[in-house]
């Protein structure tokens, strides 16, 4: 569903370049929730926003479902994949209510009925109808998380890329929307790819995991990989060791 | 010395409302303080951190604050005249804040804002032992090439090494109490691990009291002697730290079990049933 091949991604050209992401290729089947794990300017948020189209210089290749993010159909790329980011509030528009923030792309891709689809949408994610009409200041953080799974649910997707979803929220709100995402997975047959810090996170949700430090994936492994201690790095098990 | 570092009773804070009535934020928060480290966990809203400015008397305006006794070190912080306040903060009480980012002034270098601070609490030291004292400071914090991060503006510094900075800034006045508010959730795991190891040497080696003010009930059942935990503005229970997983309060619990754990199980996760009794006011939960 996700295919990743030799992906770079820099910032900046000549002697000031900095490579963020150095030839990483990952493969992600149907259904399959990976995880990507590292320390802050590992290059795994940076893989995320190249697939976006929010990293404006990389090479390599990125297709997801079978659409190529350079040369296939943008919109039909992102009816395809769509991104829930880590801060809610940064994340929707103050001035939008709530109802309007997750209507707005199926009006830009002219999708009929979108008031119905959002009340859907809405009851989908735990909340209700009369929540289309609150600001986001109005709603907690765990409640605007959920808006922006909404959001990102609107257009159908098949692939949700998940950039530090619950980072920013309390453990008890974090559980709510972890065991929400797992059931949206199974109800409508969704892949994830999910950045975290957190490798509890990525154990309880990502059936495998890549690895990364200093723009490159150190080592791909399974959960039981993860869960038995047995990885083969040592900066992986640097990392589980200061992570428990 | 005789006597608490910190002695805290029925502290509440409170803030008005649009329709003019006041709503408390913290509602009868009690604790004492010796030379230990506190941790104080809570979900946020829980007034954690605004139980911890308090005792540094940093609260907004807005605040209406009161207390049956909220004591630093004998001074009653509640009456005390604002030049005594503004003496006992950074000479005798440090605060860390959760972001270095904001709480280092970003246009001016990373020395010179300790310097600064070391010559506020003590003029009488001139600036080339201030620098010298300064960039000690920054080896103490186990920063690898202190004269490079001395010369460095906050900017240049990556996250880990800026919160170092800041703990810097606030030990070269040898404080007698570090309240430290979730100094390193911007952190990575490995960086947190070395932060907290300069912290926890810190505090045993100076002999200082550490209130440690955090989310994550793992980190401070590893590190804290002594744990608060906070819902809804009060104290619903007061364990030692290594008995944190046994918390017998159903929200403290509830805390602990929704955490999904590396080795933990792949069901759902249970969530916390918010019980309305818990909102019940205790005065202060034993």
């Amino acid at each position: 569903m996700i295919e990743i091949e030799n992906l770079n991604v820099w910032f900046g050209e000549g002697p000031d370049r900095v490579d963020a992401v150095k030839n990483v290729s990952i493969s992600v089947g149907e259904g399959e929730s990976f995880g990507l794990v590292g320390e802050s300017g590992s290059g795994k948020s940076t893989i995320l926003r190249a697939a976006m189209g929010l990293a404006p210089t990389w090479s390599g290749r990125i297709s997801i479902g079978g659409i190529d993010a350079r040369s296939g159909d943008r919109r039909q790329f992102l009816k395809t994949v769509q991104m829930v980011f880590q801060d809610p509030y940064a994340s929707l528009h103050p001035r939008y209510v709530i109802g309007e923030a997750i209507a707005e792309p199926m009006r830009i891709n002219k999708i009929p009925d979108s008031e119905a689809r959002t009340d859907r949408l809405l009851e989908a994610i735990g909340l209700t109808p009369a929540h289309r009409f609150r600001y986001p200041h109005e709603l907690s953080g765990g409640q605007r998380q959920r808006v922006a799974v909404a959001r990102a649910l609107s257009l159908d997707p098949k692939v949700l890329l998940l950039d530090e979803p619950t980072s920013a929220l309390d453990v008890s709100i974090q559980a709510e929307i972890l065991n929400l995402l797992n059931r949206l997975k199974k109800e409508l047959g969704l892949t994830f790819m999910i950045v975290s810090h957190d490798l509890a996170v990525v154990s309880y949700m990502c059936e495998r995991l890549a690895v990364m430090a200093h723009g490159e994936i150190v080592e791909v492994m399974d959960r039981e990989t993860l869960r038995s201690g047995e990885a083969k790095e040592q900066y992986t098990r640097d990392l589980i060791a200061a992570s428990v | 010395m005789t006597g608490k570092l910190v002695e805290i009773d029925d502290l509440r804070v409170a803030f008005r409302q649009e329709d003019g009535s006041y709503a408390e934020a913290v509602r009868g928060v009690g604790f004492t303080l010796g030379r230990e480290k506190l941790g104080i966990v809570g979900e946020s809203g829980s007034g954690k951190s605004l139980t911890g400015r308090s005792l540094m008397g940093i609260l907004p305006k807005t605040a209406r604050v009161s207390a049956r006794t909220l004591r630093f070190d004998g001074n009653d912080v509640l009456s005390a005249p604002a030049e005594t306040m503004r003496k006992l903060r950074g000479s005798r009480i440090g605060m860390i804040l959760q972001d270095p980012k904001y709480s280092l002034n970003p246009v001016m270098r990373v020395g010179r804002q300790i310097v600064e601070s070391i010559r506020a609490g003590d003029p009488k030291i001139g600036k080339t032992d201030a620098e010298k004292i300064a960039i000690d400071m920054l080896e103490a914090v186990q920063i690898r090439d202190p004269e490079r991060v001395f010369r460095a503006y906050p900017h240049e510094v990556s996250g880990g090494m800026g919160q170092r900075v800041m703990i810097a800034m606030m030990l070269v006045r040898e404080p007698d109490l570090l309240i430290a508010d979730e100094p390193t959730s911007a952190l990575d795991v490995t960086v947190q691990a070395r932060v907290l190891d300069i912290l926890d040497e810190l505090v045993t080696r100076r002999n200082m009291g550490l209130i440690f003010i955090s989310h994550d009930l793992g980190l401070v059942s590893r590190f804290c002697d002594r744990v608060i935990v906070m819902y809804a503005g009060q104290v619903v229970e007061e364990i030692a730290a290594k008995d944190l997983e046994n918390a017998t309060h159903p929200y403290t619990q509830g805390l602990l079990n929704c955490m999904p754990r590396i080795n933990g199980s792949l069901e759902p996760l249970p969530v916390l049933d918010r019980d309305p009794a818990w909102l019940a006011e205790t005065g202060g939960a034993k």
